[in-house]
């Protein structure tokens, strides 16, 4: 027994090394996609679709999120690190700088669309009527002392009636995404520091102190009223049902998919429905992108017609696939330029 | 002191007597009422599982009269002939009243997109079905299925529901011409992901479990039972086997997204190993495994009674010849015990295989260790994650089949036990 133990080891371990082998050898023949978890769902879609009509595999699409797809896009120009990275915000300089460093000279950058992130509660109770400048006392961890003066005290606020008179008397208990989400980076540089800006004072520190002012408009309250829900927006969905006085933050394709059991709240005087949003009106709105290694393309295969289909109106156009799954597609004047951009290859060039 | 006020030891006794058995009965049911806590909370997950998702086994299908027209189809446009077309003139044909661009649209959407592809196969398979009508059940879309399952209630406002008042007078009359019906739902099992919840299938999943599985079992087995042989019929007892054996029991220990940033750092990148393969996933899993069988396998050496290994020394058998004859047979239940349990665990596994990018969308069925891959309980990870309502039945069903799994993987393991085990 033991000693056809032995054989059996040594044998997995050199077909194992063998299999290595071939698959250095041979390349790559999918492509390979990483990064965000929002543009996951579309940028899936368009892979599986890809897949089904090309004669190319389908791609590999990885869930690592904004950040971890930005470093392994970056880590090098090799055919084993990944073609292109979803992101649900713009590229940093210190990313871009990074990609530089490592080799990848010639990235390019591909907006596809819109993301709204909307403030939600179960139908059971009535709709909300919010403006930014409300979110951000609701769910600020210091706020401005109601007493008057330029002095911030813990944020006093228990009741949405509390913060403005007009708002019905119930408990502030908003249910919302973890700080390593983008989500919540979005919503917090959105909804907050767009509220946080109408008080005249914290707004003129941006020009004098931009850290503190940052700090104040970015940090949300840790005493209980915001309640970090995880990643998976479907369970925040679930306890809205649960809890009607609840408000939960997520993406709208989970409002669009669950239109009967819960309602978005009206923000700055827009409901966060899918013509107000393409059309700009609604103000916590995100755009997505991805962004592709330019010495993969033509080496990796199946990489321009990938990306023709993406850039396809049937795809990413305001009747397109993507748009049943959530997405909120570009004006068309903005679809035709990027689209120009994807067939012409050009370059992302950053500066400080 | 008088004579009646004395006790004796029987009093003593039986005056404590009803508080001692009063203790017993509490001790007793603290005991019953931790166990029934237990089987409650085991009932409610399966309830709730089974409740959510029993209906995932079934999926609406349309029955389309689809008209294989002989001028869509030339010799060499097989897969790219627009099969969508012929669906859709077969909805046209079932409702011809329909007319305008959107209401075409909305007519359409009823029908999954996945419904050309099945066409698709079965003119490659049999290019003899061209030129005629062939009734066909066709997967309906998920909004569909979803609206016959009851999930979506007719009664709420049409702006608040995905399917609008024409598009579920358009279902009810389907359903009165007897062309909607839920049926067994194979594509669950025979397809990989899918965005489409109608077209989603475990079998990629399932595929890649078992391969990464495999690899797991090859290594982790023989390197775990050759590491307990040595460690408990050979080593000396020094400084140095203690510091192996606290490290083996401390390893058990160490949590397993540990076990995933090795892999990465490891087998990715100072080997090269391709990301995402079920090969680097059985390596970090033998690596999460391997403590379980070596204590496991040193635990079942060590019941083994030493008279069988003097026995066999006595009559003039060498060391060797003892532990492969005598020792490893009898020692094997146990070993194999653990083994399975060892493996049970790392079927289950999903936070180190997140490092080495098993965590991935991956529609093809892998064919071998170095395809992409994605395991089961990724895959319920994944779908848990999805906005489209007919994913929560199918997440619920993946972990069905997943419990199944480890179910049966555990039912083994209790069964070689039985069978296999010796008492002395």
């Amino acid at each position: 027994m033991w000693k056809k133990g032995l054989t059996l080891a040594t044998a997995s371990i050199i077909l194992a090394s063998a299999a290595v082998n071939v698959y250095a050898a041979s390349g790559r023949d999918y492509i390979s996609i990483v990064g965000s978890s929002t543009v996951y769902p579309f940028a899936t879609t368009v892979a599986e679709q890809f897949g089904k009509t090309s004669k190319f595999k389908t791609p590999k699409i990885e869930s690592t999120g904004s950040g971890g797809g930005m470093k392994l896009f970056c880590a090098g120009s090799d055919i084993d690190t990944p073609d292109i990275t979803n992101a649900s915000r713009r590229i940093k300089f210190s990313e871009y700088e990074k990609c530089q460093k490592n080799g990848v000279n010639e990235i390019v950058e591909v907006k596809i669309g819109y993301d709204g992130i909307v403030l939600a509660n179960s139908k059971a109770a009535p709709q909300m009527t919010l403006s930014k400048k409300d979110i951000f006392f609701a769910l600020a961890k210091e706020v401005p002392d109601p007493q008057g003066g330029e002095k911030l005290i813990a944020n006093p606020y228990t009741t949405w009636k509390e913060v403005n008179p007009s708002l019905p008397d119930t408990k502030i208990e908003v249910l919302g995404p973890p700080p390593t989400s983008g989500t919540r980076d979005a919503f917090v540089e959105l909804a907050m520091e767009g509220g946080c800006s109408k008080v005249d004072w914290i707004k003129a520190l941006k020009e004098t102190d931009k850290k503190y002012y940052k700090s104040v408009c970015h940090t949300v309250r840790e005493d209980g009223a915001y309640v970090e829900a995880g990643e998976n927006d479907n369970l925040i969905v679930q306890k809205l049902e649960a809890n009607p006085k609840a408000l939960g933050i997520f993406g709208f394709s989970f409002l669009d998919q669950n239109g009967d059991k819960i309602q978005g709240s009206v923000v700055e005087g827009e409901l966060p429905t899918f013509e107000n949003i393409a059309a700009g009106k609604y103000p916590v709105s995100r755009p997505l992108y991805f962004y592709v290694k330019k010495s993969h393309v033509g080496v990796v295969p199946g990489m321009t017609e990938f990306l023709g289909e993406f850039i396809n109106d049937k795809a990413w156009g305001e009747e397109g696939y993507l748009s049943d799954k959530g997405l909120i597609p570009m004006p068309a004047e903005e679809r035709k330029q990027f689209a120009a951009d994807v067939v012409a290859l050009k370059p992302l060039v950053m500066s400080k | 002191m008088q004579a009646e006020k004395r006790e004796t030891t029987m009093d003593r006794v039986s005056k404590g007597l009803a508080r001692r058995y009063r203790r017993e009965r509490w001790f007793r049911l603290f005991g019953l009422s931790a166990i029934v806590t237990s089987v409650c909370f085991i009932a409610l997950l399966f309830v709730s599982i089974g409740a959510n998702g029993w209906s995932a086994f079934q999926q609406t299908e349309v029955l389309l009269d689809i008209h294989f027209d002989k001028e869509q189809f030339d010799v060499d446009n097989l897969s790219t002939a627009n099969y969508g077309a012929l669906v859709k003139n077969s909805m046209q044909a079932l409702f011809p009243d329909v007319t305008g661009r959107s209401d075409k649209r909305e007519l359409n959407k009823l029908v999954s997109s996945g419904a050309s592809y099945v066409l698709q196969k079965m003119v490659i398979k049999d290019t003899g079905i061209i030129g005629s009508t062939k009734k066909i059940w066709l997967p309906a879309d998920d909004e569909v299925d979803m609206f016959l399952k009851g999930y979506i209630s007719r009664d709420v406002a049409e702006s608040a529901r995905r399917l609008n008042d024409k598009q579920i007078g358009w279902i009810d009359q389907l359903v009165a011409e007897g062309r909607l019906e839920k049926k067994f739902n194979t594509i669950f099992f025979t397809a990989g992901d899918s965005r489409e919840p109608e077209l989603a299938g475990i079998r990629g999943a399932v595929a890649g479990s078992l391969f990464t599985l495999a690899v797991t079992l090859l290594l982790s087995f023989p390197i775990g039972v050759a590491t307990a042989v040595y460690l408990e019929e050979f080593a000396p007892r020094n400084r140095w086997t203690d510091l192996v054996e606290v490290n083996i029991n401390n390893l058990a220990a160490v949590p397993s997204i540990v076990f995933g940033l090795l892999g990465l750092a490891v087998f990715l990148n100072v080997f090269g190993m391709p990301r995402s393969a079920p090969l680097v996933g059985g390596l970090v899993l033998t690596l999460m495994t391997l403590p379980t069988i070596i204590i496991a396998s040193r635990a079942s050496l060590k019941s083994v009674p030493p008279s069988i290994r003097e026995a066999a020394l006595g009559v003039g058998a060498s060391k060797m010849q003892a532990i492969t004859h005598h020792i490893l047979p009898l020692a094997m239940p146990g070993m194999m015990t653990g083994t399975i349990i060892g493996m049970a665990q790392a079927l289950g596994e999903t936070a180190p295989l997140l490092m080495i990018g098993m965590v991935a969308f991956i529609v093809d069925v892998p064919h071998g260790v170095t395809d992409p891959a994605t395991v089961l309980p990724v895959q319920i990870y994944l779908w848990a994650d999805s906005p489209e309502r007919a994913f929560v039945e199918r997440t619920s069903a993946a972990i069905m089949v997943l419990l199944g799994f480890l179910i049966s993987m555990n039912a083994i393991a209790v069964f070689l036990r039985r069978k296999f085990e010796r008492r002395w």
